[in-house]
Formats: structure tokens, sequence, C-alpha cells
């Protein structure tokens, strides 16, 4: 196989872990969205840590994805 | 046509080479004007006329007072009030710099023929590793040894303690990597995903020019379109809310040393 054909099908699987990140970022927006239905009042005090929850979960896909990039374009 | 080219616009070249400096210890030191520099010197610009334009002391405030004021709540309410409690006000200008930096890189990278200063991975690990620094530091000099009182779980067995101070040793110096390369990675992936869009406006609009069958192409292309702009719009919000992440992140790793003693 030359050295092309495996940077694309490691680049392709790479980007398999931004399924993780997508069911993450999903259970927290979900979950903060059903305790702000609840009690709206505390919603605004939690928003910071939604910010920061969505940036950590969001940032494991980010890797896969960094890693996918210099799969494929790093000449070695 | 044109090879697609993702990476090119990444690419890092000089505007005035300047001869290289000896530094004694550190060898040759580089200190030619690049385009990155230019907008790293035209951001820092920015942030200082708006610094002079906004301080004014008007009781009601004018329009860029009031933005001065929102911004300089956000840190003070939300970051270093919010998350560190009152002994977070030391590092209000140091989150304050690292927030209004951050942010304002970003999105001058969005504006059209702007260079991201941080899709370069020398820029945010340069922020990551300054942080980590003052992380470190803060917790030695106020801590002094009993630093390390961070990592042990309390009330474990110590063979289960051993073996979970392992994994916090580990977690805790990944952090400066975790930092530099989530702010790297958001940025590049954005003008990335950007450019490729962008591309198939442009391939789907020419293969569309072909005529018969072929003119579904300016569908793609129009379809390709939309997805910019939401994707620009996607960019806006990811510029600032990233800012505010790094700004967060450091106020929690403070926290961590700064109130090791208050209940951890």
């Amino acid at each position: 196989m030359d050295i092309t054909a495996a940077k694309y099908i490691g680049a392709g699987l790479a980007m398999t872990g931004l399924i993780g990140a997508g069911a993450g970022l999903g259970i927290l927006f979900g979950n903060y969205l059903q305790a702000a239905i609840r009690n709206p009042s505390a919603a605004a005090g939690e928003r910071t840590w939604l910010f920061l929850g969505m940036a950590l979960a969001e940032s494991m896909g980010l890797f896969g994805f960094v890693m996918g990039i210099i799969i494929l374009f790093v000449k070695v | 046509m044109a090879a697609i080219e993702p990476m090119v616009q990444f690419m890092v070249h000089k505007l005035v080479d300047l001869p290289p400096v000896p530094i004694p210890g550190l060898g040759l030191l580089d200190l030619s004007v690049t385009n990155s520099v230019a907008f790293m010197i035209a951001g820092a610009s920015l942030i200082s006329l708006f610094f002079l334009v906004s301080a004014k002391r008007a009781v009601v405030p004018g329009r860029m007072q009031a933005l001065a004021e929102m911004l300089y709540g956000l840190v003070d309410n939300t970051l270093t009030g919010g998350i560190i409690g009152d002994r977070g006000r030391p590092f209000l200008p140091f989150v304050f710099t690292l927030f209004l930096l951050i942010a304002t890189f970003n999105l001058i990278g969005l504006a059209p023929g702007g260079f991201a200063v941080t899709s370069q991975l020398a820029v945010t690990a340069t922020l990551a590793v300054m942080t980590f620094a003052i992380v470190l530091i803060v917790g030695f000099l106020r801590n002094g040894l009993g630093f390390f009182k961070l990592f042990w779980p309390s009330g474990v067995h110590w063979g289960m303690g051993l073996f979970i101070m392992l994994i916090e040793l580990i977690s805790f110096s990944v952090r400066p990597l975790t930092l530099a390369m989530r702010l790297f990675g958001n940025l590049l992936g954005g003008h990335v995903v950007t450019y490729m869009f962008a591309s198939f406006v442009v391939g789907l609009g020419l293969f569309g020019l072909q005529g018969g069958l072929a003119s579904l192409g300016f569908l793609g292309s129009a379809a390709s379109f939309v997805m910019i702009v939401a994707l620009m719009a996607l960019e806006f919000v990811v510029a600032v809310l990233q800012a505010f992440v790094f700004a967060a992140l450091t106020c929690v790793y403070l926290n961590e040393v700064v109130n090791l003693d208050h209940g951890h």
C-alpha cells in the first residue's frame, strides 16, 4: 500500500474519535436543559460550568481531529 | 483546476527580514517580522486603542466604557470572583489580559485576509506554558511543599492513594498540553473546514458551468455557500467562547492551588 493511501485511511480512522465527542456534548447539554426547565432561576448560575464542560468534552474530539490533520499533512 | 490546499493559509512567512540576534545561552534569535508577528502587533494595538477610548470615568457610561465595564464585570464576577473567590483578585489582570488577547487574536483571524495567530501551536503553547508556570509558582509560594497535598486523595488506604496520586500527577502535568491543543485545534479545525467548503463552492460552480446535467453543480455550490455562512457564525461564537474557556480553565487551575487549604 503506498504511503498516500495509508495516510487517507489513517486520517479517516482518526475522525472516529469525534463520535465520543458528539455523544458527550449531547449528554451534557441535554442534562443542562433538563435541569434548567425544572429550575429556571438556578440555570444562570451554572452557565459557567456548562461552557467549561462543553469545551472539555469538545477538546477530546478535537485531539482526534488534530491527529488526523497531522497524519494527513505532516511531511515525514 | 487549482489544487485544493487547506494548509497553505497557515504558513508563516517573513515580511521584514531582520538579521538574527545572538542571545548568550540560547543561540541565535530570529527577530524578523513575520505575518504572525504583524497580526499579533495589530491585535495588541487594537486592544490598546480600545483601552484608550474606553477608559473614561463618566458616571453615565458611553458605549465604549459600557463595553469595557461589561468585560471587567465578566472577568471579575464570573471568572476570578466566581471560580476562585475573594483570593482571586490579584489574578484579575492576568486573566483579563488572557481573555482579551485570545478573543482579539481569534476574531482578527476571521476577517478576510486575516491570519489566525492562535492557529499556530507555538503561540497557544506559549500561553499555556505561561498559565501553567504561574499556577506552579503560586502553588509553591502559597503552600510550600504542601502543594503536593493537591494530589493525595483524602481518606483512602495508602496503596490506593499512591495509585491515585500517580494518576493525578499525570493528569496535572498534561494540563499545559491540553490547554494549548484545545485552542489550537478549535482554530485550526474552523479554518480548515471553512476553506474546504469554500473550495466546494468554487469547484462545484466551475463543474456546473459545463452545462447539461452538470448544472446541478450550481445547486451544490449554493448549498456549500449557505454552509459557509453557518460556519462563519459558528466561528464567531467559537472565537469568543474559546477565549472564555481558556480564561476559565486558568481560574479553575488557580483555584485549586490558591484555595488548597479551604477544602479540596
